[in-house]
Formats: structure tokens, sequence, C-alpha cells
């Protein structure tokens, strides 16, 4: 039985309709994050989860127990905020047992929680501390510390490193997980940035318009998207029109040359489609003779760092490519003529052209 | 650059000396009671040996805190709900808690007495009653003040979010406005307070229909009328009051920092 579950959650604003058709199945422990660009209904369904919204319809069930209507101050529900939320009046130590305290429990046992929960993020010597006396980063980790205090049926985090810099995001995003993964908490973490998603979670809810356009682990999300939202939103992409030569044989034909999809195409044969390719699918090299091969010219080499991106030319379209970095590498030229080389499956059709 | 620096020292002082002058002349003239060539507190210790200065003074005190407790109950949980569950309406509340500076005090107070004093209330018919429909028209008129105090506080923090923390940590209703609203609103409530209590103490037209002579505005008036140089240094003191009531704010503001500060 799982966890926590949401069935067919619909929410209205008016004539508007924010999410639609909403399910999903989370067990106990398990990392989901709803990914989706601006809009998409993924802020809204955490709320529901958190009782700051009701649902127009549906079901939210957790340990077996409908939540659906109950205040958001009985759900026993964890959140953590973008803006972090701590309250400015009280120092870490009471911001962090405050909900202990909502539910008069006794000092000595909220005293032991608070060091426990100081320990956990780290920060054992800022008790005493006030909000504003701390980065964002630090304010962040107290919110943590407080939501994770009351030990909560479920933990939500709603864009929380979306203010931090850089540096600080990515050392937190680690924390999270890993206290996550200590404390064996069901989580909900919604984001727009599909790094986070696919580097912290078990699962990922991808969402667009207010309905899931897929649910899969990261690796499932990224190699293998079902709709062409998911292979445009997660992960860079070149994106090539195409006609279909020979549906059955999944074959394409782009400025004369030939190549081929996994799957036999349900396009007729001469369609216009648009097929994606992820840069660092693309080689110079193969020893698999399955692979598809295109000749094209080098337009620009651009060095990022720890790869180098080369764009070329098919024809009038463009596609680009990443090689790693080392320290003996040539890359090629501009004007020179290379050989690509990429997997049937890596050509990801995203639908006919508009 | 230094031409137009001279120029804004000119005007510094203008505006000073607008301010001031008159001020001084009146404090001025107050030390005059003894006589023309003598200068001396002799109108102070007489409006401080009056005993009726004490009672009109501490009455209006009474009433002043009235007031603020009846303005805070009302005034911070709509400004609060206003915010958090219905900001489209905090234009029209807006419009409203400036009615008192368009609506003559006047026609307030005959209003009042008009719907209040005739059946079924009969509230001017006890001492009780009168002093509930005066502190219910001081409220009125510190609404503006009031309203305007509470929602700047509440603008300076993430009210919704602090709002939804506290109720995903299990707090109600009452723990979240008494444990972290009125905390964070400290200062804004008490310059509301503050400015309230100042409109009170000099509040004349309610006070005279209502209580006449029992509340400190009228005795100013009267005395005005009746004694030379103890108005002027009524004036002085009124004055000098409502610089310490904003000295006070500006004290516990600047120790609401410090405490923090020392928690570093």
């Amino acid at each position: 039985m799982p966890y926590l579950s949401l069935t067919n959650i619909y929410k209205v604003f008016g004539t508007a309709t924010a999410v639609e058709n909403f399910n999903i199945q989370v067990e106990k422990g398990e990392f989901i994050s709803f990914l989706g660009p601006s809009g998409c209904g993924k802020t809204t369904t955490l709320r529901m989860v958190a009782g700051f919204e009701t649902p127009s319809q549906g079901q939210i069930l957790v340990n077996g127990a409908d939540i659906t209507n109950k205040p958001p101050n009985q759900r026993n529900v964890g959140m953590v905020f973008q803006s972090y939320a701590l309250f400015p009046n009280m120092n870490v130590a009471d911001n962090i047992g405050f909900g202990l305290r909502v539910a008069k429990k006794p000092k000595e046992e909220i005293s032991k929680r608070v060091e426990e929960m100081l320990n956990l993020i780290h920060m054992p010597a800022f008790a005493k501390r006030y909000p504003y006396q701390m980065s964002g980063g630090q304010q962040q980790r107290v919110a943590l510390a407080r939501a994770l205090a009351i030990q909560p049926q479920v933990l939500l985090l709603d864009e929380p490193l979306s203010a931090l810099d850089a540096k600080i995001r990515l050392e937190l995003r680690t924390e999270i997980r890993a206290i996550q993964q200590k404390m064996g908490i069901t989580t909900i973490y919604v984001t727009h940035d599909q790094e986070e998603a696919l580097s912290l979670s078990d699962r990922v809810v991808v969402m667009s318009n207010g309905h899931i356009e897929q649910i899969g682990t990261p690796f499932e999300i990224y190699n293998f998207p079902q709709t062409p939202f998911v292979a445009s939103f997660v992960g860079t992409l070149s994106v090539l029109e195409v006609v279909v030569s020979d549906a059955q044989k999944a074959e394409f034909t782009l400025d004369g040359q030939k190549f081929y999809g996994a799957k036999p195409l349900t396009y007729a044969n001469q369609t216009l489609v648009k097929i994606a390719l992820r840069p660092e699918i693309i080689s110079l090299k193969t020893d698999n003779p399955d692979y598809n091969q295109v000749n094209a010219v080098v337009d620009t080499v651009t060095f990022l760092g720890s790869i180098v991106r080369i764009q070329v030319k098919l024809g009038s379209s463009r596609l680009f490519f990443d090689t790693f970095n080392n320290p003996h590498l040539v890359p090629p030229k501009q004007g020179d003529q290379v050989n690509l080389h990429f997997p049937r499956e890596a050509c990801l059709v995203l639908g006919t052209k508009n | 650059m230094k031409k137009s620096h001279i120029w804004s020292w000119f005007w510094m002082v203008i505006g000073v000396l607008y301010f001031v002058l008159p001020l001084v002349a009146t404090f001025a003239f107050s030390l005059q009671a003894a006589g023309k060539n003598q200068l001396g507190f002799q109108a102070y210790s007489n409006v401080f040996n009056d005993p009726q200065f004490l009672q009109t003074f501490l009455f209006s005190v009474e009433m002043g805190v009235c007031t603020i407790l009846v303005s805070l109950a009302l005034v911070v949980p709509t400004a609060y709900w206003i915010r958090i569950r219905l900001p489209q309406l905090r234009v029209i509340i807006e419009f409203i808690s400036m009615m008192p500076f368009v609506i003559p005090a006047i026609v307030l107070v005959f209003g009042l007495i008009r719907v209040f004093s005739g059946s079924p209330f009969h509230l001017t018919d006890s001492n009780f009653g009168t002093y509930v429909l005066l502190v219910a028209g001081y409220s009125v008129l510190a609404m503006p003040y009031m309203f305007r105090a509470v929602d700047n506080g509440l603008s300076a923090i993430d009210v919704r979010s602090l709002t939804e923390a506290a109720q995903s940590l299990g707090a109600g209703w009452f723990t979240i406005l008494f444990k972290i609203i009125f905390p964070n609103l400290r200062v804004s409530l008490l310059s509301g307070s503050f400015l309230t209590l100042a409109t009170v103490m000099g509040e004349f037209t309610i006070a005279s229909f209502l209580v006449g002579i029992q509340a400190f505005g009228p005795y100013m008036s009267l005395i005005g009328q009746n004694k030379t140089y103890e108005s002027s240094s009524l004036a002085i003191i009124s004055f000098l009051l409502t610089w310490a009531m904003m000295g006070l704010i500006q004290l516990l503001s600047r120790g609401d920092t410090r405490s923090l500060t020392n928690a570093r």
C-alpha cells in the first residue's frame, strides 16, 4: 500500500484549471520531485498536500488516512519554503522548537530534540542566533531542521534552493538528500531546476499546464522521455527537421543522408518530422557498427571548461555535441569535415513540424 | 554645487524657524505669569497644582489606553486577514480607514449620540455607557493612524509564508497571532498606539459633547479661554508629552535591535 497517494486531483481557480487529473502513489521514504516550468501546477499540488489549498476534486491519503479536507495545522506535514519563513522574533533554537512547543512537549524533550536537529544540520553553535544574523544557506538549513523537528509524516520542500547562490545550492542539495535518506522521510520536492530534480530524486514527476507529462526515475525521464515536452524540457537538445523516408524501418533523411531511429514510425512516408538528439550521445568515433553515421561540417568550437561543445552544419540544419576536455584533446577546427556517430535510440521523435 | 549647498541651508533654516519660533514664543510667554519683567515657572506650578489637571489627564490616559486596546483588537486581525485571505478588499478598507479625515468629528459625535443614546441602546444614560461611546468614537478617529501603522508593519514581513510555516508546525490562529504576528509588529503597534494616545489626549469635539470637562482636551480648551499664561504652559506641556511619546517609540524600537545584536 502506498504511503502517500494523490488520486484524481483537480484544482480550479475561477475559470482556470491549475491542476488536472493528478495521480501519484508514493512509497514510504521515497524522494519525489515535481519538475516543470512556472505555472505548471507543481506548487499548487504541493500546497494541496500541505493543506494550504483544497482540491476542487480528488483525494489525498497519507498512511491510509484521508487528509483531503484536514486543516494544515492538523496534518503533521513539514514544509520548507523558498523564502525560508523563519520567525524573525525567535532565535534558531526557538524556531526549531516552535512546533514542539505548540504540541506542548515537555521542556527537556524540546531542548534535546533541538540539539539533535542542530547537530543534524551541522550548526550546533547557532542556537542563540537570530535569522537576520545568518546567511541564506544557514537560514534554509534551520528551516529544514524546524520542519523535521516535529517528525512529520511527509516533508514538503517548495523550491528551497532557488534564492541561494550556485555553490551553496549544490552543497545544500547534497545535504538535503543525505538528511532525507538518514531519516527515511517521505519527501516531495518542487523545483523548476532539472539538475536538482534529477540528482536528488528517486522519481521525478514532470508537469506542464497542470497535468503530469511523465513519472519515472531520473534515468528514465532523461533517457526515455515519453512526450515531446519532457524531451525538450529535461536536458539540452538539438532539434532537427527530417523527412521520414521509410516509416517501417524508422529511416530518416536529412540533407541526402540517411539514419535510423529505434522503433518503426507511425508517420506516413515523406512526412516532415522533428527529432531531437542529446549533445552528449554524439561522438566522433565508435566501434559499434549499428550506430548511425552522418557527415557534417564544423561550424563553431566552444570551450566550456570540463567539456568542449562543437556545433556542426548538416545542410541547412545545425546541431551540437559535447566531448570531454582533456589536456591532449585536439578538437576539430571550423570548416573541418567530421563523421558523427550516434545510436539509433538516441533519435527522440518530437512529432510533426508544427 | 556650492551655491546649491547654501540654498539648502537657507531653506532648512527657514523651515526650522517656521516650526521653532512659535514654540519659543509660546514658551517665553508662559514664563511671564509672575509679571512682565519676571521670568518664572509660575504658570506651570499653577497648572500642576490644579487638581483638575491630573484628573482630566488621567481620565484621558485611561480612555486612550482603552481606545488603543479596542483599535488593536479591531485593526490587527482585520489588516492581517486582508493581507493573507482577501487582498482584493484592501483598497476598500484603506478607503474606509481614511474616512475620519473626511467626516468631521462633529458629524461623527452627533451621529453617535443620535443612534446610541435612544432606544434600544440608551448608552448615554450611564457613565459607563458614555465612556463606551467615547472610546468607540476615539477608535474611529484613530483608525487611519492605527491601520496605516499595522499595514506598513505587515508589509515589512512575509506574512503569508510565516503564517503557513506556523500552520504546518501545528499552530492555530490564536498562536499565530500572538506568537508570530504581534511580536513581529511590535514597533508598528507601538507607533500606532502612541499616535492613538496623542490623538485622544488632544481631542476636543467628541469629548466635549460626551463627557465635557472630564477629558483633557476640553480642559485645555477651558484653560485657554480663561487663563492666559496657563494655556501657553499647557500647550508646551502637551507638546513635550507628545515628543516624549515619540522618543519612547524610538527608544523601544532601538532597544529591540540592541537586544538582538547582543545575542550575536
